[in-house]
């Protein structure tokens, strides 16, 4: 008889399952100067001096370009206890806490900016807390992987494998996304919130893409705002 | 620990000695209506003050702490009770930093308290000693910070009680105060602390040598408080640490004793915590600083919580710091806090530390603290432009 823990550590110890090194991000192109396609835009978008607060800030990189080249009056919420030392040693202020607690504390327009970079396919209550971001902030921007992206389409219908690839890069069973969404599945999503997209903006294995963005694109970046609801 | 935490603690060089200083004050209003007149205040100071007189932090103890901070006394083996986190090269760093820590009113450290003579009669006081409350002591510092010439602290940190001070001064006198670091704290007692709180004072209250607090000539009410200090221990520590100190080791022994005398090492350890506690605190101070905390509301007077921090300046800055294995002052007391203080679009920083020491751990955890509280200090200096 196989034993279901030997089968596990064997799938784990063979390397073409393509299983990542321990703890290793999604893999998002860089620019030149070596700051993140994504992280460029989002400083590029946010005017000067506003007020941003940064769900799941992670270790405050971001935020920090923020503080330096737009001096906005940032914040974050980071859940990772060792990731909030780091954004403090950077200098932030930051709340160690879960972004599913909800900003119900917060009164409405506190801020310019919510920002959800690479976040929200890790919150349980998704609609939730997209609605209150715009509700405590003007403008929400969302940056997440793109499921639809051909390299992970191809593992899905030509190997029949769930995808694994470098924006993608963990196994089905270690993955923190526990959403699986495509740009295709998010433009519907804000529509049926009544959110509009500002701006939107694709980032592609080398960096930004212009065409075909659910086929072409690892990542995308919307900047919404809820005008239409309010 | 991780290599980006900051270097703290052990390895910096000690205060060195230090003594307690006085200062005495005609009269204190108190939130009873009734005054305390005269008033001393014992206070020590480490660092030094700057020329614009803007690097003073005021540290606030709790419970059972006193003016002694840092450093050592004359002849003291022990150093004061936070100096793992003041000192040269510390948290509190006192190659920057002006420190002042004064013992609180209705105390038993040097400070004017129950223990204390009355001179309207030349006897203790006792329990014509009045109630005091949190925002009284606060009053006090505010007394003594004035009297040193200070106009604005940048500033004011504490555990515990400290930690209630560090908001009472925060939001009483928003004009004075930058900064405040509140760790393993609440802005209110619950019932369960409440509870705690009176089971300890009762022992004290039904111990036959209490006398209706008129012990200071004759026997004092030893077995009342050393009761008291056992249960406020045990609310110190954690399930956790005490697996981990104790276990369900045996004292002396190989076998149970089938009798009441000591079988267990907590027992022992409980019992040496309450008699040494009895050497150098006053068990109607004990009284009177636990009504104390249980009064403390910090909604008092301004409606709710979150209006309490309605007239701070944009600028002021918060550091919140909780443990996790702190069930005497959990968590989410402090996410409370943290969330008044945010609602109010004022800058905060929290933090939930993973520990197992409880309560303790603002006593203990130096490398954590001391990287929050150095960074957190070093960007409320750098606003305020407080030369380094």
């Amino acid at each position: 008889m196989r034993r279901p823990g030997r089968e596990l550590r064997e799938l784990l110890a063979n390397p073409e399952q393509g299983r990542p090194a321990e703890g290793l991000p999604s893999r998002i192109a860089r620019d030149p100067a070596g700051v993140r396609y994504d992280h460029h835009f989002i400083v590029d978008t946010i005017e000067e001096g506003s007020r941003v607060l940064d769900l799941g800030c992670g270790r405050g990189v971001l935020l920090k370009l923020l503080v330096d080249r737009k001096n906005v009056r940032g914040t974050g919420v980071e859940i990772a206890e060792e990731k909030v030392y780091e954004a403090v040693g950077k200098g932030l202020s930051v709340y160690h806490g879960d972004i599913d607690e909800g900003l119900s504390y917060y009164p409405d327009g506190m801020f310019d900016y919510v920002i959800l970079s690479q976040t929200l396919q890790e919150a349980r209550a998704t609609a939730l807390v997209m609605c209150e971001a715009l509700r405590v902030a003007k403008h929400l921007v969302v940056s997440f992987p793109n499921f639809g992206h051909w390299r992970a389409r191809s593992q899905l219908l030509l190997r029949g494998r769930a995808p694994v690839t470098p924006a993608l890069p963990y196994q089905w069973y270690e993955t923190p996304n526990i959403h699986s969404l495509t740009i295709a599945d998010f433009r519907l999503f804000i529509a049926g919130l009544g959110m509009k997209a500002e701006r939107s903006f694709y980032i592609g294995r080398r960096g930004p893409v212009g065409f075909w963005p659910n086929l072409m694109a690892e990542h995308g970046v919307y900047v919404l705002t809820g005008d239409s609801v309010k | 620990m991780s290599d980006y935490l900051t270097e703290g603690g052990s390895a910096a060089s000690p205060v060195g000695l230090v003594e307690t200083q006085y200062a005495e004050f005609e009269v204190l209003p108190l939130d009873s209506g009734l005054q305390l007149a005269p008033l001393e205040i014992a206070y020590e100071t480490y660092g030094s003050l700057n020329a614009d007189r803007s690097n003073a932090i005021l540290l606030l103890h709790a419970l059972s702490g006193d003016a002694h901070a840092a450093g050592y006394h004359e002849g003291d083996d022990r150093p004061g009770w936070w100096d793992i986190m003041v000192g040269p090269g510390k948290a509190f760093d006192t190659d920057r930093y002006f420190l002042i820590c004064s013992n609180v009113i209705g105390g038993c450290r040097g400070t004017t308290g129950p223990a204390s003579l009355d001179p309207k009669t030349g006897q203790h006081y006792g329990m014509r000693f009045p109630v005091v409350t949190v925002p009284d002591m606060v009053r006090a510092q505010k007394m003594l910070v004035d009297r040193l010439g200070i106009p604005r602290l940048l500033a004011v940190a504490g555990g515990s009680m400290g930690g209630m001070q560090a908001l009472e001064w925060v939001t009483a006198y928003p004009e004075m105060v930058d900064s405040c670091i509140s760790i393993a704290t609440t802005h209110r007692h619950s019932p369960q602390q409440i509870a705690f709180n009176e089971v300890g004072r009762q022992a004290i209250l039904r111990d036959p040598n209490w006398c209706g607090g008129d012990y200071y000539d004759r026997t004092a009410p030893d077995a009342g408080l050393a009761i008291a200090r056992m249960i406020g221990h045990i609310t110190y520590l954690s399930d956790g640490s005490m697996h981990e100190k104790f276990g369900r080791r045996l004292r002396d022994k190989e076998v149970y004793g089938f009798d009441f005398t000591m079988d267990f090492e907590v027992e022992s350890y409980l019992k040496h915590q309450g008699e040494v506690f009895t050497q150098r605190f006053d068990a109607n101070t004990y009284l009177y600083i636990t009504k104390a905390l249980d009064y403390f509301d910090l909604a008092n007077g301004h409606g709710t919580l979150v209006e309490a921090f309605r007239e701070l300046p944009a600028e002021t800055r918060f550091l919140v710091i909780a443990f996790s294995s702190d069930w005497l002052y959990p968590p989410y007391q402090s996410k409370e806090i943290v969330r008044a203080i945010k609602g109010n679009g004022l800058d905060c920083t929290y933090l939930e530390i993973r520990s197992d020491f409880g309560h303790d751990a603002f006593l203990l955890e130096a490398q954590q603290q001391t990287h929050l509280i150095t960074h957190f200090l070093e960007v409320t200096a750098h606003r305020r432009g407080v030369g380094g």
